[in-house]
């Protein structure tokens, strides 16, 4: 059998072809985006796949297709999970007459999302059950099991996986795809299963207890979950990438491995805890198998010695296990050197010639309080701009701005939002804005990407997931079909126009869009040359730098007065998008035709 | 071989994951056990990154332990600095000296070290330490993005591998009409070693 090098979220993919999955759906997101790449990218014909407008769009679309008789998949970054929890709720009571699989990746550790939420608590609310690969291996077989397990119990299955599983890569052996139905339909006419109107959901939810409860006598003997006898001293049960730590760190101990997370298998547990001197739950993040482990009746230890902060590391493991006892302290290893103090960060920045950086400059000039919202344009917190005071989740800040606004703030205030943030949830907070008469001013920053995740396509591009020409939906037309009187539209690039188009938003009375367009550079790959200081016309005054641009050093000249560095461009880095040459105000800044004391 | 544990740290856009997916295949080809973690952080460009590949006979874990790696491949000075508390006292040290100032530090909220204390605090902790101008080297050929294929090509030097095994892997992962170059580059960062730049 072939064997190959895959990351956790490229194995789910290819689960999903050897499952016999036709649909794929979901919203882009860290660390779940490859999945549905993968899927695109290497089994496009097979499989249907498709960038949703937001998660819960994904979720209802997927359910259609199992209902319709198609197994299907839906991706999402663990707080997309908030999103499309709605509809996995009435997913769980209805079932499907095809297979569907949830898979959340969470982020331990917060990488790349704006909490820690551990999504497994979503099982035990949803009444749903869970499973957790700890390799990639796993994470392809588990979605095989995942749609068995979700067609012989009518129920939809979540795959939970975090940021070390989705994005570590192991060797993992291919299988082949399970036949799929050709001709599909009639439509299920079975509005009893399948409209959730109160009185026959109530029918439905004695259904979904007396599942769960097969569920759990399914776990107590599916080989998803798995005792292996060490040394009895000590008992660890652990589940998805721990697991792997634990037996990095902690060879000897015996182990119950849980591929499957919910229900959990009460006989096996008692059983494992039996043949143990010590029973210890080793887990990331909060007390989900701890909790009910003791609701057992039994004695165990975990967020007592592990904290449900941060991402749960092997070094973390061994030296915290062995403050606690369970091992020798001679056994924790311990680096010899220590990393100096004061290092200088390396905080992300807007990349040269990214479009976002004149707004931000703007915005710091006029030093109006900002909402933010999800994307790279949230780097507008951080210095040299420090003009964004707001950012909590997907489409917030418009909601937030209006919140502003009905509170009388006395300041005039901005939201910031990025062109596939607009769709995925700022439509409605911008309808509720304009019909219940708020006031402020929403900066749309289109940059023809979803560029944060990786520069996925949206409703506003051209492109399908596939590379198919789509619609692209006109961002303008949307907001002026909503109502809102007042929009300009400006060339991000154009440093001078974008202040005058916020200005002028600024002192308009009701709500007001001001769109500023301009192509993530990422995408549009544009150099319009390196462009070039005249030192002796630089004054030093460090405007310039006020762009927080990588391309823009300070030079080792200085200034003769002030002693202050004169600015220079690093020539490796300069994409030539003319936004300093803009704003120096001694016009010491050339593009590169501009020759040499010109 | 036991266990082989490397780390590469650099910037975003320097190629690490692609030098990361190189190691790793051709551990895969050479026929051992591979996990492989990368931190990604944003698509933006100039964030830390790093990336840990593991060979063996049978690897659990996808993260190396610090005070634990055999190989440190720096593709940036400071980066390489920031992570040396995985070093052990035999870890081979490979750094690319090509700085690159976080823009804390153009914006005067912070100050680079020198590249002379790097080098002192690096070689203090390591069993060799190698320093080359990589990106200077892939500069010559013709793009610093090629800077990722000296540093390879310089590890390739530390190990017993035949150049062919690279040299299929790289070819599978790069561009049909960069494949020359970034196996020019490649062998450029082999002799940098074999001639033996310390």
């Amino acid at each position: 059998m072939k064997k190959v090098l895959l990351s956790g979220n490229e194995a789910i993919a290819r689960g999903a072809y050897e499952a016999g999955i036709q649909i794929a759906t979901g919203y882009p997101g860290t660390p779940s985006s490859e999945i549905l790449e993968t899927v695109a990218r290497e089994y496009g014909t097979e499989i249907y796949a498709e960038w949703s407008t937001n998660e819960k769009v994904a979720m209802d679309a997927a359910i259609g297709a199992a209902y319709s008789g198609r197994r299907a998949l839906v991706t999402t970054k663990q707080v997309g999970m908030n999103v499309l929890a709605d509809s996995l709720m009435y997913a769980v009571y209805t079932g499907s007459e095809a297979g569907l699989v949830v898979v959340t990746a969470d982020d331990p550790g917060l990488f790349s999302t704006q909490n820690e939420q551990d999504n497994r608590w979503y099982a035990k609310l949803a009444k749903v059950p869970m499973l957790e690969p700890a390799d990639s291996q796993e994470a392809k077989d588990f979605v095989i099991r995942a749609i068995e397990i979700s067609e012989r119990f009518d129920t939809p299955v979540v795959l939970r996986t975090t940021m070390r599983v989705s994005h570590s890569k192991g060797v993992v052996t291919l299988g082949e795809r399970a036949p799929v139905p050709k001709d599909i339909g009639p439509f299920p006419r079975n509005p009893k299963k399948y409209v959730m109107t109160a009185m026959w959901a109530r029918e439905r939810h004695p259904v979904v207890e007396e599942r769960i409860k097969s569920l759990a006598l399914y776990a107590e003997a599916t080989p998803l979950n798995r005792v292996e006898y060490r040394d009895r001293d000590l008992g660890i049960i652990t589940s998805g990438v721990t697991y792997a730590y634990v037996r990095e760190v902690l060879p000897n101990a015996s182990v119950l491995k849980l591929g499957m997370i919910y229900p959990l298998p009460r006989n096996l547990i008692l059983e494992f805890s039996k043949n143990v001197e010590q029973l210890i739950v080793v887990e990331e993040l909060d007390p989900f198998l701890e909790e009910q482990i003791r609701a057992l009746g039994l004695k165990v230890r975990g967020k007592d010695i592990f904290p449900p902060c941060g991402e749960l590391l092997p070094q973390k493991i061994i030296e915290l296990a062995a403050e606690a006892g369970i091992l020798s302290s001679r056994k924790v290893p311990r680096s010899l050197y220590k990393v100096p103090e004061g290092l200088p960060p390396r905080i992300p920045v807007f990349c040269p010639g990214c479009p976002h950086r004149s707004t931000f400059f703007v915005l710091a000039k006029l030093g109006v309080p900002v909402a933010g919202d999800i994307g790279c344009y949230n780097l507008g917190c951080l210095p040299p701009f420090n003009a964004q005071h707001t950012m909590g989740c997907m489409g917030a800040s418009i909601g937030v701005l209006h919140g502003m606004a009905i509170a009388r703030l006395p300041e005039r205030a901005v939201a910031t939002i990025g062109d596939s943030t607009f769709f995925h949830s700022g439509m409605a907070p911008l309808v509720n804005m304009v019909h219940n008469g708020g006031r402020g001013v929403v900066i749309i920053m289109d940059n023809g990407t979803t560029a944060m995740t990786g520069h996925q396509d949206h409703p506003g591009t051209q492109w399908t997931l596939h590379g198919r020409p789509a619609k692209a939906i006109d961002i303008e037309a949307v907001v002026r079909a909503m109502g809102v009187e007042k929009v300009r539209v400006v060339d991000a690039f154009n440093i001078k126009e974008v202040e005058n188009g916020l200005k002028e938003c600024l002192a308009y009375e009701g709500v007001s869009v001001l769109i500023t367009r301009g192509l993530c550079v990422q995408v549009s790959k544009a150099h319009g040359g390196v462009y070039w200081v005249d030192a002796d016309a630089c004054v030093a005054c460090g405007t310039c730098f006020r762009l927080g641009c990588p391309a823009i050093i300070k030079s080792e000249a200085t200034h003769p007065k002030t002693g202050k560095h004169k600015a220079a461009i690093d020539s490796a880095l300069c994409v030539g998008c003319d936004m300093c040459r803009q704003v120096c105000p001694a016009k010491a800044i050339h593009a590169p035709q501009e020759k040499e004391g010109g | 071989m036991k266990k082989l544990d490397i780390l590469i740290v650099g910037v975003g856009g320097q190629g690490v994951i692609l030098a990361s997916d190189i190691l790793a295949e051709v551990g895969m080809v050479l026929g051992y056990d591979i996990k492989k973690s990368d931190i990604l952080g944003l698509a933006v460009r100039g964030g830390s990154v790093m990336s840990q590949v593991r060979w063996g006979n049978e690897v659990a874990s996808p993260v190396v332990m610090p005070g634990e790696v055999d190989f440190l491949l720096g593709f940036e000075p400071l980066e390489a600095l920031r992570v040396i508390d995985y070093l052990a006292p035999e870890s081979i040290v490979i750094v690319n000296t090509y700085p690159i100032p976080p823009v804390s530090v153009s914006s005067g909220d912070a100050s680079y070290p020198s590249l002379e204390e790097i080098k002192h605090i690096l070689k203090s902790g390591s069993g060799q330490t190698y320093f080359l101008d990589a990106t200077g080297v892939a500069m010559k050929l013709g793009t610093a993005r090629l800077a990722n294929m000296v540093l390879l090509g310089a590890f390739a030097a530390q190990l017993n591998v035949a150049f062919d095994v690279w040299e299929n892997v790289i070819k599978n992962r790069v561009p049909a009409t960069y494949r020359d170059l970034n196996l020019r580059a490649f062998q450029a960062g082999r002799a940098l070693i074999q001639g033996g730049v310390r």
